[in-house]
């Protein structure tokens, strides 16, 4: 049975479970709702929530730890050499799922039974060839013992899944039968479900707080196991990033690093004057009208997606750069570079800055303005001498963020920056950043034993610890000068 | 008269310091040339900022326009049976054994037969040429035509077959005859046909409906290349989002405003969801890869699992952006509800929720849509792979199967080396940009529509 059915019939059965615990409760009473303790519908929600609610929570367990517990067994029946090696039986599951699937689509297509699939060997009939027939392109001819545990990976999960099918429905109808049973006039059925439903909330404001374990953990893991492989000191301290294929590969931080901070250097150049510019012209200068147009389309910068500030770098900005300013000073000749990813970074910042120091801007008192201008200041020296100090812990606060930002960006180092790890001060040669050998190293084949794939899990780490520092710090700033003047 | 003498005739002796404040001082002209000097850098800050945005927008659309035209030959093809059907029995198991190798020829011979009827001749062009200007993909689509309708055997139809992309790309100015001549996908003789067949109206240029429906095509053949795969993977994800994020971050913000405790337990979720909103997106695909992909084993490339690390992504952006519209909502709403008996969790959900939906809506809406635009977290859960076939349809357990995105699609087209795919790519930006449009219209209105002031 399909998860998507299953999960028709428990919402079906918790329908009816609304219906049925309604008039039940109303039944009790000979069907005068003013002796119920609470509204009838709460009656019905009451059976809802507990026909529904565990059994979904089973089916989402349950689709989550079967492939894993399946993936155990086929690979502990593979045999000790190659379960201890993690490569090789990642490598045979990934067979074991291929050729299994291609059974599947055999099976569709040819209308076979399941006693013909399971009379099937490896040797006896040009197993690679049917399957081929079916889409499913196999590299090599089909080992026997492989093709046995596909057959047997078939036949787990369908039995999986019957049972998970069976279980949720027992579960349902379980949760049905005993919520419907505990229904009679004096029941308090508002409190159960309004008790019920907020454990719901809790659970729910609990996502936040396990998404950081989650990243916590699945960078922490991977980190630790990098390390074990892979000499702590000379991540943070060898001076050359160089992955190799065949082991022996420098995995050194600090070229990386040096690029992106770097780049992140150029946009906040960038960024930083011009969003502040924006700002200030926006929050004081500028008529309402202008204001009502210019804020909107600046703040649509934001709204652009970062890839097409990648292909923007790629084709207009590093082309321009190279022919018209690196070439003529024999700077380089290169079309990615730190000043492409950088310059391209900037501009995706002005409007966070600008739109945050507007903010802040408009968050200090008229008043303050007031006494500037009542002493015969001009209105630039207002700003400069007195709104821009009073805002200032909220504009460090903006830059941080956007630092920040800079510092994580993806697609545009990515497509702008270039895959050379270089420790080197043009900004017109191609330097690479922490994200980019993130997504080259994780993309394409991945071999989880291996440093080159971990260290991908260590500069993740990196990445997250500097701009949580940061986020943490600007917050702070924020918070600390906001009450100031509140 | 006699009031004004002294007066003018005393001015000029005062000091300059005192003097009036309609003549200006050289500190006053120094002080307003600050001004204006100031006044320009800010206008000056917004010029460059829309400049960026306007050249940004220009180069793409000039770029990208022309994906969805496509240099078109319309001719008619004799379906020789003797090919597609040696049986001759209209078998469709039979004829799938015809590979597209045997229709490539059926429209080269076609094309040849019909391009000499007409009389359009290019000095020393072989067979050859004229059989290559027709693109790699026309044989495929000719053949899933006739197997899904048997009675074209034997018959003769008019067909509508892309050119090759170097044509096409010649049609677009992006190919010129310097550039053919250099280049052994395309000779110059083949242009000189182009040139004629479009004349005679064989070739023109239509509208590619199959840059919207088609899927991804391999490197060779960038005029066939289309979104179909990708529009269909990010519908999937954003669905799945929607679903997995609005009962979610609502549950969440109506915990956060209206139940919790002020304890550490509260803090510490606040905390943390402030802090995951700033935390990089690429972190999130490196969790998502880890957890869903390597630990709970969920195929790579699907959109269920894009949709999982998207979810996660923007809760955090959803959350606040809710509980600021649970917050808009008036105190006064609140104690009216609690002072005619009704208990807390009626409060919420029979008079707050229904007030603060639009900003609900809203701010939903609004972090799908950037949601829409993140490429660098699918990167890593593998949605960069090349997927020609549709996803099944969600029944079918189409959310497991392997997709596209529409951001992964342009970056994947951006980083081939075929230039033709830079027109593809900035393309498939223009339609991801008008899908943002729309999302973003979408909440706009809903704003204005719903939108209450206390």
């Amino acid at each position: 049975m399909s998860v998507g059915i299953l999960s028709l019939i428990v919402l079906a059965l918790a329908v009816v479970g609304f219906f049925v615990g309604r008039s039940r409760a109303l039944k009790s009473v000979q069907g005068d709702s003013r002796r119920l303790h609470s509204l009838p519908g709460y009656y019905g929600q009451t059976v809802f929530l507990f026909t529904a609610v565990p059994a979904f929570a089973l089916m989402a367990l349950w689709l989550i730890v079967q492939p894993m517990v399946i993936d155990g067994r086929i690979v502990g029946q593979l045999g000790p050499q190659i379960a201890e090696d993690a490569t090789a039986s990642k490598l045979a599951m990934e067979d074991v799922a291929r050729i299994a699937s291609g059974l599947d689509a055999l099976q569709a297509r040819t209308g076979m039974t399941n006693d013909e699939l399971r009379d099937l060997s490896a040797d006896g009939s040009d197993i690679r060839g049917r399957l081929a027939e079916v889409g499913i392109a196999l590299g090599s001819e089909v080992d026997p013992l492989i093709f046995e545990m596909a057959k047997s990976f078939r036949i787990m999960q369908a039995n999986g899944a019957m049972i998970m099918s069976v279980l949720v429905l027992v579960l349902a109808v379980a949760g049905f039968v005993l919520a419907l049973r505990r229904i009679h006039g004096e029941f308090r059925a508002r409190n159960v479900s309004e008790t019920f439903v907020r454990w719901l909330l809790i659970a729910s404001a609990g996502v936040a707080i396990l998404t950081t374990v989650g990243i916590v953990m699945s960078l922490l893991s991977e980190t630790i196991r990098f390390f074990g492989i892979y000499p702590i000191s000379e991540f943070f301290f060898n001076l050359t990033w160089n992955p190799q294929f065949r082991g022996g590969s420098d995995l050194g931080l600090i070229p990386l690093l040096w690029g992106t901070l770097y780049i992140s250097f150029v946009a906040m150049v960038v960024a930083v004057p011009i969003g502040i510019f924006a700002a200030i012209y926006t929050a004081e200068y500028a008529p309402p009208k202008v204001r009502s147009v210019v804020k909107p389309v600046i703040e649509l910068i934001a709204g652009i997606p970062t890839v097409v500030f990648g292909l923007f770098a790629l084709v207009t900005v590093g082309p321009f750069l190279r022919d018209y300013i690196a070439m003529p000073l024999g700077l380089g000749n290169s079309g990615s570079s730190v000043m492409t990813a950088g310059l391209v970074i900037g501009v995706l910042n002005i409007p966070f800055i600008s739109s945050l120091t507007d903010d802040i801007i408009n968050a200090v008192p008229q008043s303050m303005r007031d006494g500037s201008y009542g002493l015969g200041a001009t209105k630039s020296e207002t700003i400069r001498k007195v709104v821009l100090p009073a805002a200032l812990p909220g504009i460090v606060g903006a830059i941080l963020l956007a630092a920040s930002r800079a510092i994580g960006e993806t697609m545009i180092v990515t497509m702008g920056a270039g895959a050379a790890a270089k420790l080197g001060l043009n900004p017109f040669e191609a330097m690479t950043t922490i994200t980019v050998k993130i997504v080259s190293q994780l993309t394409g084949d991945l071999a989880f034993d291996s440093p080159e794939t971990l260290v991908a899990f260590a500069l993740g780490m990196t990445l997250f610890v500097i701009t949580l520092c940061l986020n943490i710090f600007a917050l702070w700033i924020v918070r600390k000068y906001r009450e100031q003047y509140e | 008269m006699t009031d004004i003498s002294p007066t003018s005739a005393e001015a000029p002796k005062r000091p300059q310091a005192h003097g009036s404040l309609l003549t200006a001082t050289p500190l006053m002209k120094r002080r307003n040339a600050a001004e204006t000097r100031f006044h320009a850098y800010g206008i000056a800050a917004i010029v460059v900022a829309l400049l960026t945005l306007a050249i940004m927008l220009f180069t793409i659309i000039r770029d990208g326009h022309s994906a969805f035209y496509q240099a078109t030959m319309t001719f008619p093809v004799t379906i020789d049976a003797a090919v597609v059907d040696k049986t001759g029995t209209r078998d469709v198991a039979e004829m799938t054994k015809v590979t597209t190798i045997g229709y490539a020829r059926i429209l080269g011979e076609s094309l040849v037969k019909h391009l000499a009827d007409e009389g359009l001749v290019v000095e020393g062009m072989t067979d050859k040429e004229i059989t290559d200007m027709i693109s790699k993909d026309a044989p495929a689509r000719l053949r899933d035509r006739v197997l899904a309708d048997t009675s074209l055997v034997g018959q003769t139809v008019t067909v509508d077959v892309f050119t090759g992309g170097r044509v096409d790309g010649y049609f677009k100015g992006r190919v010129t005859r310097e550039i053919a001549e250099r280049d052994s996908n395309v000779t110059v003789t083949q242009l000189d046909m182009a040139d004629l067949m479009e004349e005679a109206g064989i070739l023109s240029s239509q509208f590619n409906w199959s840059f919207i429906t088609a899927p991804d095509a391999s490197d060779l053949r960038p005029e066939a290349a289309g979104l179909g795969v990708a529009l269909l993977g990010t519908l999937y994800m954003m669905l799945l989002t929607f679903i997995f994020t609005l009962p979610i971050g609502v549950a969440a913000s109506i915990y956060l405003e209206e139940f919790a405790p002020k304890n550490r337990l509260t803090d510490l979720i606040e905390v943390n969801i402030s802090n995951l909103a700033a935390v990089p997106s690429i972190v999130y695909g490196i969790l998502g890869l880890a957890i869903f992909i390597n630990f709970a084993g969920l195929p790579s490339s699907a959109p269920l699992v894009g949709a999982l690390v998207l979810t996660l992504m923007t809760l955090p952006t959803i959350i606040i952006a809710t509980r600021a519209a649970i917050r808009a909502v008036p105190p006064s709403i609140r104690d009216a509800a609690l002072g005619v008996g009704a208990s807390k969790m009626q409060t919420v959900v029979h008079h707050v929720l229904p007030l603060a939906a639009p900003g609900i809506l809203t701010g939903t809406i609004l972090g799908l849509a950037s949601a829409a635009g993140e490429t660098g977290p699918l990167l890593l859960i593998g949605m960069v792979a090349f997927v020609t076939n549709y996803p099944a349809s969600p029944l079918d357990g189409g959310f497991l199967d392997p997709a596209s995105a529409l951001p992964v699609q342009v970056y994947s087209w951006a980083s081939r080396s075929d230039p033709a795919f830079i027109e593809r790519s900035s393309g498939a930006i223009i339609v991801l940009l008008i899908f943002l449009f729309f999302m973003n219209a979408l909440a706009i209105v809903l704003r204005r529509r719903f939108e209450r002031r206390w």
